[in-house]
C-alpha cells in the first residue's frame, strides 16, 4: 500500500513541467495516494496547477517567506517532516531535485535511487549508470521509505486538466536554516519553447562555428517553433549560454524531433537525446558518430541546407 | 583554512563500458582506471584557493581497497598536502561514504569540503548533498565559480534555469561542476616529491559507521540500441521525410 509524496518544482510562480512527468513515475507503483508537495512564498497558483495532474490525490503546501528560493538546505527538514507516513518521496531529477532528494534521504536517513527510468515494482527501479553505458535494476529495502529522483526523459507528463484536487495548507514546526541565502537567477530570457520539455528541439555545435552563426540556428528552430539547444562543444566555445547545453552534464531531454546541427556526437551528447523520438542529423562528416544514433541523417555544409530547410519548408 | 577533498577512483571515461554477459557487473577487469573527472576538478579548485592563500591545506579522502594508495599518490602529485585513505575492500554506497567523510570531518574540522557532484561510474550525485546534511551545513551543488571572503563562499551554480548564484556560511560542502576550473597536469617533479607525503590509513570498521546498504543491484543491463536510420539527399527530401512522419 504505496503512498507516495511528489515534491513540486516551480520557477517564477509557475509550476515545472517535470513535476507531471514525476507524478507519472508515481502512478507506475500504483498507490493508493499521490500527493503533492509545494514549498514556496506565494503557493496558490502552483498548488492550483499542481492539482489539475491526473493521479494526484491531495496537493499539500507549505507557504514560507524562506521558501521563495528553493534553497535545498531550507526545504531538505520541512519535506523531511512531511514525508512522515508515505512510503516513498519523489523528485523530478532536474538540477532542483538533485539538488534536494540526497539532503533529504540523508535526514531521513535512507538511501536514494538515483534517476529512475522504470518502475519495475514498489521496491524496484531501473536507472542508467556509467552515462547511460549500462542500466541497473535497483532494489531497495521495503523496511525504509524511498527517496528517488525520476528520470524526466523517461517518462510522459501526466495528463493535466480534468483533475481537482483539493489542497491543504499543512502546519509544520520546523526550525529553518539561515546559513545559506539566495542572492541571484541569471537566466536566459526566451520566448521560445523551454528546452526541457519542447516536443522539437534544433541543436547546433561545435561546426556552426560563431555565436553570430548560431544566429540561422535560432532562426530555423523559430521557423519550425523549436526550442534551442547546444552541445558541450558549441557551450564551452562561448556560442550559447550554458543552459542550452544538451548532454549528459547538461539537459536530458526526450522531444519528439530533435535536429542535430554541425554535432559530430560525443558519447556525452548522445546520452543527453537517446530517449528522443526522431533524431535528424546534419553533418559535413559522414562519418561523424550522430549518424550512428540517427533516424535520419543529411551529409552535407549546414550554412547551405538551413537555408534550403527553410525554402523548402516555405 | 583547511579543505577536505573527494577524491575516487572510476573507470576512466575514455573507456568504453561493457556489460556482462551474464548481467552481473560491467567489465572492470584489465580497464584503466583514474580519478573520477569531476574530483580532479575539485581538487584543482582547492589547490587554487590554497595558491590565493584563502586555505593552508589540502587534504585528499580515498575511500577503497588497499592498492588505492597509488591512486592518492596522483591527488598529492597534483599537489594535496597529504590524503586520507579509508581502507575498505566494499564498493561503498553514497550514504555510507557521507558518513565517512562525517567521521572525518569531525576530525579535520575543515572550512570546506569540495567534493565533485557525481562519479561518473554510479552516476548518483549524492554524497555532498547527503554530507551536507549530516553534518547540518550549507550546501552548494553544481559550482562554477567560487569565491571566499569574511567567513562566506559566494557560488554560481549550474542549474536548469541558468546560473544560480548563493551564499552560504562557512564551514560549507560544495560540488564541482564541468565548468569549475581546468585541472592542471601533474608534471614528474611532483610525482617525486609526492612520494614522501604522508597518506594516512584508517580502517573503515574503526570509524564506527553504520554501512548497511539499503540499495541492491539485482541485474546490469546494455541500453536498448536505436536501429540504424536511413540518409537522404537534400533538404527538400529531409523536410519531405519530416512531414510525412507528422513531425512538421
Amino acid at each position: 500500500m504505496s503512498k507516495i509524496l511528489v515534491i513540486a518544482e516551480h520557477l517564477d510562480g509557475k509550476l515545472n513541467p517535470s513535476t507531471a512527468r514525476a507524478v507519472s513515475a508515481a502512478a507506475a507503483i500504483k498507490p493508493v495516494v499521490i500527493d503533492v508537495l509545494v514549498l514556496s512564498d506565494q503557493v496558490d497558483a502552483i498548488a492550483a496547477e499542481a492539482g489539475k495532474i491526473e493521479g494526484v490525490s491531495r496537493v499539500l503546501t507549505i507557504a514560507r517567506p524562506e521558501n521563495a528560493h528553493l534553497l535545498a538546505a531550507v526545504l531538505a527538514p520541512q519535506i523531511a517532516k512531511a514525508a512522515a507516513g508515505y512510503s516513498h518521496v519523489f523528485t523530478p531529477s532536474t538540477t532542483f531535485g538533485k539538488d534536494v532528494a540526497p539532503r533529504v534521504a540523508a535526514l531521513l536517513g535512507v538511501a536514494q535511487v538515483s534517476d529512475v527510468m522504470s518502475v519495475d515494482g514498489p521496491h524496484t527501479f531501473k536507472r542508467p549508470i556509467y552515462a547511460g553505458n549500462a542500466i541497473i535494476t535497483v532494489e531497495a529495502d521495503p523496511a525504509h521509505a524511498v527517496v528517488a529522483t525520476i528520470r524526466t526523459a523517461s517518462w510522459p507528463a501526466a495528463a493535466s486538466g480534468t483533475n481537482n484536487a483539493p489542497v491543504d495548507a499543512l502546519a509544520l514546526d520546523v526550525a529553518l536554516p539561515t546559513h545559506t541565502r539566495f542572492i541571484e537567477l541569471k537566466q536566459g530570457k526566451s520566448d521560445r519553447p523551454d528546452l526541457q520539455s519542447a516536443d522539437k528541439v534544433v541543436s547546433g555545435g561545435r561546426g556552426v562555428g560563431s555565436k553570430e552563426n548560431f544566429e540561422i540556428v535560432y532562426k530555423f528552430a523559430d521557423k519550425i517553433g523549436a526550442a534551442v539547444g547546444a552541445s558541450r562543444a558549441a557551450v564551452d566555445a562561448g556560442y550559447v549560454p550554458n543552459e542550452l547545453q544538451v548532454g549528459q552534464t547538461g539537459k536530458i531531454i526526450a522531444p519528439e524531433l530533435y535536429i542535430a546541427i554541425g554535432i559530430s556526437g560525443a558519447i556525452q551528447h548522445l546520452t543527453g537525446i537517446k530517449d528522443a523520438g526522431t533524431i535528424v542529423a546534419i553533418n559535413k562528416d559522414a562519418e561523424a558518430p550522430i549518424f550512428e544514433v540517427a533516424d535520419i541523417g543529411l551529409v552535407g555544409d549546414l550554412f547551405k541546407i538551413i537555408p534550403d530547410l527553410e525554402s523548402a519548408l516555405g | 583554512m583547511k579543505i577536505l577533498v573527494g577524491y575516487k577512483r572510476v573507470v576512466d571515461y575514455n573507456v568504453r563500458i561493457q556489460v556482462k554477459p551474464d548481467g552481473t557487473g560491467v567489465v572492470t577487469d584489465g580497464v584503466k582506471l583514474s580519478a573520477n573527472p569531476f574530483d580532479d576538478i575539485a581538487l584543482e579548485e582547492a589547490l587554487r584557493l590554497r595558491e590565493k592563500g584563502t586555505a593552508e591545506e589540502v587534504v585528499v579522502v580515498g575511500i577503497g581497497p588497499a592498492d588505492l594508495t597509488a591512486h592518492l599518490r596522483n591527488g598529492l602529485a597534483m599537489g594535496a598536502n597529504r590524503a586520507i585513505h579509508v581502507v575498505t575492500p566494499e564498493v561503498i554506497q553514497p550514504l555510507t561514504a557521507a558518513r565517512v567523510f562525517l567521521k572525518l570531518v569531525e576530525r579535520e574540522q575543515p572550512g570546506l569540503v569540495i567534493l565533485g557532484k557525481q562519479a561518473i561510474d554510479d552516476d548518483a550525485n549524492q554524497t555532498g548533498q547527503m554530507l551536507a546534511a549530516l553534518w547540518d551545513r550549507p550546501q552548494a551543488t553544481f559550482a562554477s565559480k567560487i569565491d571566499i571572503a569574511y567567513g562566506k563562499v559566494t557560488v554560481t551554480r549550474e542549474v536548469d534555469a541558468g546560473l544560480e548564484i548563493i551564499e552560504a556560511e562557512l564551514p560549507a560542502v560544495i560540488t564541482s561542476d564541468l565548468r569549475l576550473n581546468e585541472p592542471r597536469f601533474i608534471k614528474l617533479p611532483d610525482i617525486m616529491k609526492a612520494k614522501s607525503k604522508p597518506i594516512d590509513t584508517i580502517e573503515f570498521a574503526s570509524l564506527g559507521v553504520d554501512a548497511h546498504d539499503q540499495l541492491k543491484t539485482t541485474h546490469y543491463t546494455a541500453p536498448a540500441k536505436r536501429s540504424k536510420g536511413v540518409m537522404v539527399k537534400d533538404a527538400a527530401e529531409l523536410i519531405a521525410t519530416l512531414k510525412q512522419k507528422g513531425l512538421l
